[in-house]
């Protein structure tokens, strides 16, 4: 078995920073979150390092159980980037919900972890380790604030649900391994595209399953419902991490995954699945962008959003060509910035207005808070995809490799639904710049929050005005 | 083949056989005198003062989910100790590794006091 | 017949009276009860299987772990009357789930019957595949990375169990 040491760094040595070393100091140190905090920013900005650093190495480890360097690696610096943001952004808000506990951060670095096995995995045995390992921490951060039943309801359903959809995720490999007789993805791929599956039927079966469970955890209709309930009700920051990198892993897999079950070009089944997966990419953006019309909550409209962001998202996959796999991680790195950005301001503003994250709240906010304002607008116009932000190139690449693989009429409705989302994006800005606050409110120091604010809106401007800044970073691997 | 399984089955179905004919035997053979203090749940130990079905505390379940977690711990360690030989040094460390993880889990478990009782 | 039809026509039509009897029952205790069978049963189907090892974990893990947590939860919730949980039944429900099921079954017998014949006898190497002493072998070779990434998992659900369970860490051990 060749263990390509080098190349598998990043993983090895979160493994060992949480598992061996993080937990120890947390079962000896108490009641220090400054340390722990510390040490965990530390560990992602160690391994974050330690991915650029092997970025080079390509090829596979652990007998070809996990890929390395170029895709995966880029993830791994996404997936830790993501985390150090969330857990700056997290000291202040638990800190003033009284709820700060060291675990709440190595409940993030272990869902950094199973993102990262998901990135790198090559096999559907890996992949499964991964979505349970980001899944579970998920659940826990989400019923975090335990006194507060939004908060245990949101982890509740989350709980029963994610289980349910990782029993369909397990049944597809299940039935991918009958189908095919491997795990691995570049067997089953094999087999796919040479039509040397031993059984077609349970392939056919194990592709539809495996949609299903990686719908689920990208919130894609129908597999949505979950979404607005569990990211409205989770901490605020919870759902800022949870919301985009969560998702950021789950396209991590689903790319490699489909481009093996999937291949360019097969017809037959394939087309079908592919048309399927089209027409939920088309529901997905409608339903999202449609119901987060109707929202009054800040922090649920932008839930809806996010399930319309899986649409675009589901684009690239039906594409199925090597741009449309780049179009996906340019969008999932905008997304993340400015989603995660959106999130951390309203999870400020709450913060200051008790339960505020309902939009009378925000009016008149560009007197107040001049600074926050501009940048929460920043995000809105970048999610409404918006030149010059980063989310306008995003969406061009996904829109053009949909384009480019002949599904015209998918375009057409992800620009319907773009225009769309236009109206709730843009009122969020009507309301902060037009209108006038109701009363005079006290302010607060943004904390560490605002480093998390000022990258994120920093990230989105560079990305969209010099975009070629990751795409070539993409066109390397 | 299946059929190796032939004498477990055998010795569960005897197993089952001698419990079930015990309980039926019992029914038939034994003598019935159905009075209070016969049908009372301690023949001659305290009144029972309310129902048995009280509501169990969380922390029962703290220490289930735990045994869990190091249960399916154990069932790792059921094939490694199999082929504890034919693995060798290789899968020794390979153990040890897994192994200092989870004692370290362990570790946190005791520190923290999770498994306390108060 | 085989010895093997037998049993498995045993360990079958088990499997499903027992979980007949555990979706039926109005005493959540005589539900869970029925599971322990039907696990048992799993074990069994498991063993027509070829797989010694999966069917040793199941009644270990399953009947043994699992079912214990299971009762628990049953004794957390405190229903008094257990009867009370019972659901009415839907109309909508029970057609939708009938439907969905007639559905489920006919895929399944769909792909069973586009099988080339003779594929669905059991490999020739399965009695190999399933014994402890393959599955240790292939478990610390081919499959040590994900069996690493497993201690990671557990950990995680260790502390997330503690954290959801005990608020309140104690000062000192």
């Amino acid at each position: 078995m060749n263990i390509d040491f080098f190349g598998s760094l990043p993983l090895v040595a979160i493994w060992l920073a949480l598992g061996a070393i993080g937990i120890v100091i947390q079962a000896f140190v108490r009641n220090n979150t400054k340390l722990v905090f510390g040490y965990y920013v530390g560990t992602l900005a160690l391994t974050a390092f330690l991915a650029i650093l092997s970025s080079g190495a390509k090829g596979s480890s652990f007998g070809g159980m996990i890929v390395l360097g170029g895709y995966a690696a880029y993830f791994d610096v996404l997936f830790c980037g993501a985390g150090i943001l969330a857990m700056l952004a997290a000291r202040p808000y638990l800190d003033r919900l009284n709820a700060e506990l060291d675990e709440f951060y190595t409940l993030m670095v272990s869902a950094v972890a199973g993102m990262m096995l998901m990135a790198h995995a090559s096999n559907l045995v890996v992949l499964f380790v991964g979505v349970e390992l980001m899944s579970i921490s998920f659940y826990v951060m989400a019923g975090f604030l335990r006194t507060d039943i939004k908060s245990v309801e949101s982890a509740l359903k989350y709980f029963l649900l994610g289980a349910f959809a990782t029993g369909f995720l397990v049944y597809g490999m299940a039935m991918l391994y009958g189908g095919t007789g491997s795990l691995d993805y570049v067997e089953i791929g094999k087999a796919v595209s040479n039509g040397t599956a031993t059984y077609p039927m349970f392939l056919a079966i194990g592709t539809v399953l495996m949609a299903a469970g990686l719908s689920f955890k990208v919130a894609a209709f129908p597999f949505h419902q979950w979404a607005p309930d569990v990211y409205d009700g989770a901490p605020t920051v919870v759902t800022a991490f949870m919301s985009t990198a969560g998702k950021a892993a789950a396209f991590s897999a689903f790319n490699p995954v489909f481009a093996a079950i999937m291949p360019d070009g097969v017809g037959g089944i394939t087309d079908t699945m592919r048309l399927a997966l089209a027409v939920m990419a088309a529901v997905t953006m409608l339903v999202g962008n449609i119901t987060a019309i109707a929202q009054t909550s800040v922090k649920r409209m932008l839930a809806f959003s996010s399930v319309a962001h899986a649409g675009y998202l589901m684009m690239g996959i039906v594409a199925g060509t090597a741009y449309g796999h780049s179009a996906i991680v340019f969008y999932l790195t905008a997304y993340m910035f400015m989603q995660m950005g959106s999130f951390v301001i309203v999870g400020y503003l709450e913060r200051e207005q008790g339960d505020g994250s309902d939009i009378e709240n925000y009016s008149g906010l560009s007197k107040q808070h001049p600074m926050l304002a501009a940048m929460m607008a920043m995000f809105m116009f970048s999610l409404a995809g918006i030149p010059p932000f980063a989310g306008f190139f995003g969406k061009y690449m996904l829109f053009y490799a949909a384009i480019q693989s002949g599904y015209t009429w998918l375009t057409i409705v992800a620009v319907a639904s773009s225009v769309i989302s236009v109206y709730f994006y843009l009122g969020l800005i009507v309301k902060m710049y037009f209108t006038d606050a109701p009363g005079k409110k006290t302010t607060f120091a943004t904390g560490t929050a605002g480093f998390t604010i000022a990258i994120c809106s920093v990230a989105i401007l560079l990305l969209g005005i010099f975009p070629w800044l990751l795409t070539n970073i993409i066109s390397t691997w | 083949m299946v059929t190796t399984y032939v004498p477990l089955m055998i010795m569960i179905l005897i197993g089952v056989i001698f419990g079930v004919s015990n309980i039926v035997l019992a029914e038939i053979l034994g003598p019935r005198r159905r009075n209070k203090a016969k049908l009372s749940t301690y023949e001659s130990g305290m009144e029972p003062i309310k129902s048995a079905r009280e509501r169990f505390t969380v922390k029962f379940y703290l220490v289930a989910v735990m045994f869990i977690l190091f249960d399916i711990e154990v069932i790792f360690m059921y094939p490694w100790a199999v082929q504890f030989k034919e693995l060798g040094m290789y899968g020794f460390t390979a153990m040890i590794l897994f192994m200092v993880l989870l004692f370290s889990g362990y570790l946190y478990v005791i520190k923290k006091g999770a498994l306390r009782w108060d | 017949m085989e010895v093997q039809v037998i049993l498995f026509a045993i360990f079958a039509v088990g499997a499903i009276g027992s979980a007949i009897v555990t979706v039926t029952r109005k005493n959540p205790v005589a539900s869970a009860m029925a599971l322990v069978g039907h696990f048992f049963m799993l074990s069994g189907l498991y063993l027509t299987l070829e797989a010694q090892f999966v069917a040793a974990v199941q009644v270990l893990v399953y009947a043994g772990a699992i079912m214990v947590l299971v009762v628990f939860v049953i004794m957390l919730l405190n229903l008094g009357t257990e009867q009370q949980l019972a659901e009415r039944s839907s109309y909508l429900r029970g057609t939708l789930g009938t439907l969905f099921a007639a559905l489920f079954v006919i895929l399944l017998a769909l792909a069973i019957t586009s099988n080339p014949s003779g594929a669905n006898q059991l490999s020739s190497k399965a009695v190999e595949i399933g014994t402890t002493e393959s599955i240790g072998q292939s478990l610390f070779t081919q499959y040590l990375f994900p069996f690493e990434a497993v201690s990671l998992l557990l950990l995680a659900a260790l502390i997330g169990a503690v954290i959801l369970a005990k608020r309140h860490v104690q000062e000192g051990a």
